[in-house]
């Protein structure tokens, strides 16, 4: 007997990529895919039940289907369609706690995975360089979504605790990039001057939602020999960009500014709704966020097929340039090579022979 | 084609001079369990190179479609073919440093260089920011650095020194003193305190210096990483001490350097710098300003507020840095850690080991100028 995975966001272009990906898997025999709204996009051969995760339906569809695997991915930043913020906050918190108590009831769940975030550490100036699972945060997030994701995973806690039987795998996702992601760091990143602030150069790493899918269909699976897949795991690429780097990589100018105006700024283009500029961000463009991946490594058994840096010349390489190209520049610095090799005009001099 | 003329060049250069630098860099490289192949630190002498440098380097955020471009892109006047060394030295050395210059400025202005997880912009270090520290390094302070050998070769050691002079430029010296006279070009890696990393443009300029936070995660995670750490366990009490009480070092810290080389099996070095404290005689301390402005002091010297920034310009002193014999912790038992009278006691060993130090250099030193 396979496995029935429920899927839950899968309005969500990662969500719908993860679901049609799992469905080719051999140990699967049905995947149930949820949201309150209906996907866009296809998904595979998946069964859509149109359900919200924030009222009790979602217990009738796990007790229904007889789901024994629930990727919990409807834990997001951004509202889908333009809701409110107040929405993604129910969805995220609300959503998870019914799901936690659907899944609960339910005898047949055996597993769960759920789609955190390294915004739970927060982002402070005391923090330590590279934060490891156990890291204490020293600021807690105070609002958004860093807050409804400490909050999730303080439910998805005691659900491990009520329900040990349940393998309860939390994966800490870093800044998600790819072709086809739309996150709030993406669309920062699509700008075609980036703000930052003034005498900060953030450190950020990022993960390739082609590893995001890998690393979740690992965790929905039984353990591989040597690894345990239940617990909390950090996810990023390898290395770090600094933001000087990304924005020069992107070739987009940057636009340095003091932090209260950036502070500013931000609520202005927030209560604007232009953006989701939220002060989470900012703190993230500020000091910045490392993460360490032994425990993804050794404990999980995955290691990330992109890097950092290649997964961000792999968005780059998704979005049109920029204002300044890297080859401009790097053109006009050859030129300037060139100029100065003919100015310096030494005489061809005779070769040896 | 244009790699056969440049091959001359690599060769004059590994041949000549600049010894020093590119062995120093290279053993950096090696350094690094295979973060990066020692490749990159090669700096491409000629802009013809350039181009073929996407391949080799681990620049891996050089996309595939990018290489067409950018070897279309530097249509240059390739050099004639010369033979190494036919006494051309000076003007080639100085196209060489150019062209170096220039391969520099596009890798910077492209972004295709690298830093560690703590932010450590190793090439920035090594050509900008220790060039700028350099001249106050050797000629300001006329620093003299004794016992660079107790600093072993490889592995994580933990440097711990006295602090003092107001602002924090022992730590940088210090730096300094390591980076260029250690045989196998070592980079020291400091703790900083939390101040340093809230303000601005200092805590981007501390990062890529590669330094970090004075916590135990940090410091473990470096030491472990077998890199050399420094941290001034006396903290704002010793670089924020009246100049009445020079030399004397206050209470180092609540010894936590001392189980985080345990838990790694570092050894620790004592280190002891004379001429720091004369830098800024801090005769008063506005207490009300600094609890004002969010900072642990506020010195008044015979210069600084009064002066206005040319106040600001410190004492030139002259500087003794003398690393000491280093103190084993890898023969403890793993739980010796969380043994605070081994802590306090190996605390005193070293604390004692740097005061006896400096009195001594205070003995030896014929005056503060000179």
């Amino acid at each position: 007997m396979g496995q029935v995975v429920l899927v839950t966001g899968v309005a969500r272009r990662l969500a719908g990529r993860f679901v049609r990906r799992i469905q080719r898997d051999a140990q699967v025999d049905r995947v149930v895919a949820v949201d309150a709204v209906p996907p866009e996009h296809h998904l595979g051969g998946a069964d859509f039940i149109q359900a919200d995760i924030r009222q009790a339906t979602i217990a009738r569809v796990l007790a229904e289907t007889g789901a024994d695997t629930v990727v919990h991915m409807d834990v997001t930043g951004t509202a889908l369609g333009g809701g409110s913020r107040a929405t993604v906050k129910e969805t995220n918190v609300i959503g998870t706690m019914q799901l936690l108590g659907a899944c609960q009831k339910s005898p047949s769940v055996k597993r769960l995975v759920v789609k955190s975030s390294t915004n739970v550490y927060g982002s402070a100036s005391r923090d330590p360089a590279v934060f490891t699972e156990t890291t204490p945060a020293k600021s807690l997030p105070s609002g958004g979504f860093a807050k409804d994701a400490v909050e999730v995973e303080g439910y998805v806690r005691g659900f491990a605790r009520r329900r040990p039987d349940v393998a309860v795998c939390v994966l800490r996702f870093a800044n998600i990039l790819g072709p086809t992601v739309d996150t709030p760091l993406a669309s920062y990143f699509a700008l075609p001057v980036l703000p930052t602030v003034f005498g900060y150069d953030p450190r950020l790493q990022f993960v390739h939602e082609d590893d995001v899918i890998e690393v979740l269909r690992i965790a929905s699976h039984e353990a591989r020999r040597g690894t345990l897949n239940s617990g909390t795991f950090n996810i990023a690429g390898d290395g770090v960009l600094l933001l000087s780097q990304c924005s020069r990589r992107l070739g987009r100018p940057t636009v340095p500014l003091l932090l209260p105006a950036v502070t500013w700024a931000g609520s202005l283009v927030r209560t604007l709704g232009m953006t989701d500029f939220s002060p989470e961000q900012i703190r993230l463009l500020t000091h910045g966020r490392v993460v360490a991946t032994d425990q993804m490594r050794d404990t999980l058994g995955f290691t990330p097929k992109y890097t950092t840096a290649e997964t961000f010349a792999d968005f780059v390489r998704s979005r049109g340039p920029g204002l300044l190209p890297p080859e401009a520049l790097s053109g006009a610095v050859d030129r300037i090579a060139a100029l100065s090799l003919r100015g310096s005009g030494h005489p061809p001099t005779q070769s040896a022979n | 084609m244009a790699d056969a003329k440049v091959i001359p060049f690599d060769d004059d250069r590994s041949r000549g001079g600049a010894g020093a630098r590119p062995s120093r860099r290279r053993s950096t490289g090696s350094r690094r369990s295979g973060a990066e192949p020692a490749v990159v630190r090669e700096v491409q002498p000629l802009p013809a190179r350039v181009a073929a440098a996407p391949e080799g380097g681990p620049e891996t955020g050089e996309s595939p479609q990018d290489r067409p471009a950018l070897q279309a892109g530097p249509s240059l006047p390739s050099p004639p073919a010369r033979e190494p060394g036919e006494g051309e030295g000076v003007r080639g050395g100085l196209e060489r440093r150019v062209a170096s210059g220039l391969s520099f400025l596009r890798r910077r202005l492209t972004g295709e260089y690298d830093v560690d997880d703590f932010g450590y912009d190793a090439e920035l270090t090594d050509q900008v920011l220790m060039s700028l520290l350099r001249p106050v390094y050797e000629k300001y302070f006329r620093v003299d650095v004794k016992g660079i050998e107790n600093i072993p070769k490889a592995g994580g050691a933990l440097i711990v020194a006295n602090h003092s002079g107001t602002l924090p430029l022992d730590g940088l010296m210090m730096q300094v003193a390591v980076h260029d006279h250690h045989p196998a070009g070592r980079h020291l890696r400091l703790l900083a305190a939390d101040l340093v990393f809230v303000l601005p443009v200092v805590n981007e300029l501390a990062r890529k210096l590669g330094h970090t936070l004075a916590c135990t995660e940090d410091a473990e995670r470096l030491l472990g990483q077998g890199e050399l750490v420094g941290v001034m366990p006396e903290g704002f009490k010793g670089i924020g001490k009246p100049f009445s009480e020079r030399y004397k070092l206050q209470r180092f810290g609540r010894g936590g350097f001392v189980s985080t080389a345990l838990r790694q099996g570092a050894p620790i070095i004592p280190c002891s710098i004379v001429g720091a404290e004369e830098i800024y005689p801090m005769i008063g301390n506005a207490k009300t300003l600094a609890r004002l402005l969010g900072f642990p002091y506020f010195p008044l010297t015979p210069t600084f507020p009064w002066l206005g920034p040319l106040g600001a310009i410190p004492l030139p002193t002259k500087w003794t840095i003398q690393f000491g014999e280093p103190i084993p912790t890898d023969g403890y038992p793993p739980e010796a850690a969380e043994d605070p009278m081994l802590m306090f006691n190996l605390t005193d060993q070293v604390r004692e080991q740097i005061q006896h130090t400096l009195y001594k250099l205070l003995v030896q030193r014929r005056s503060v100028f000179f």
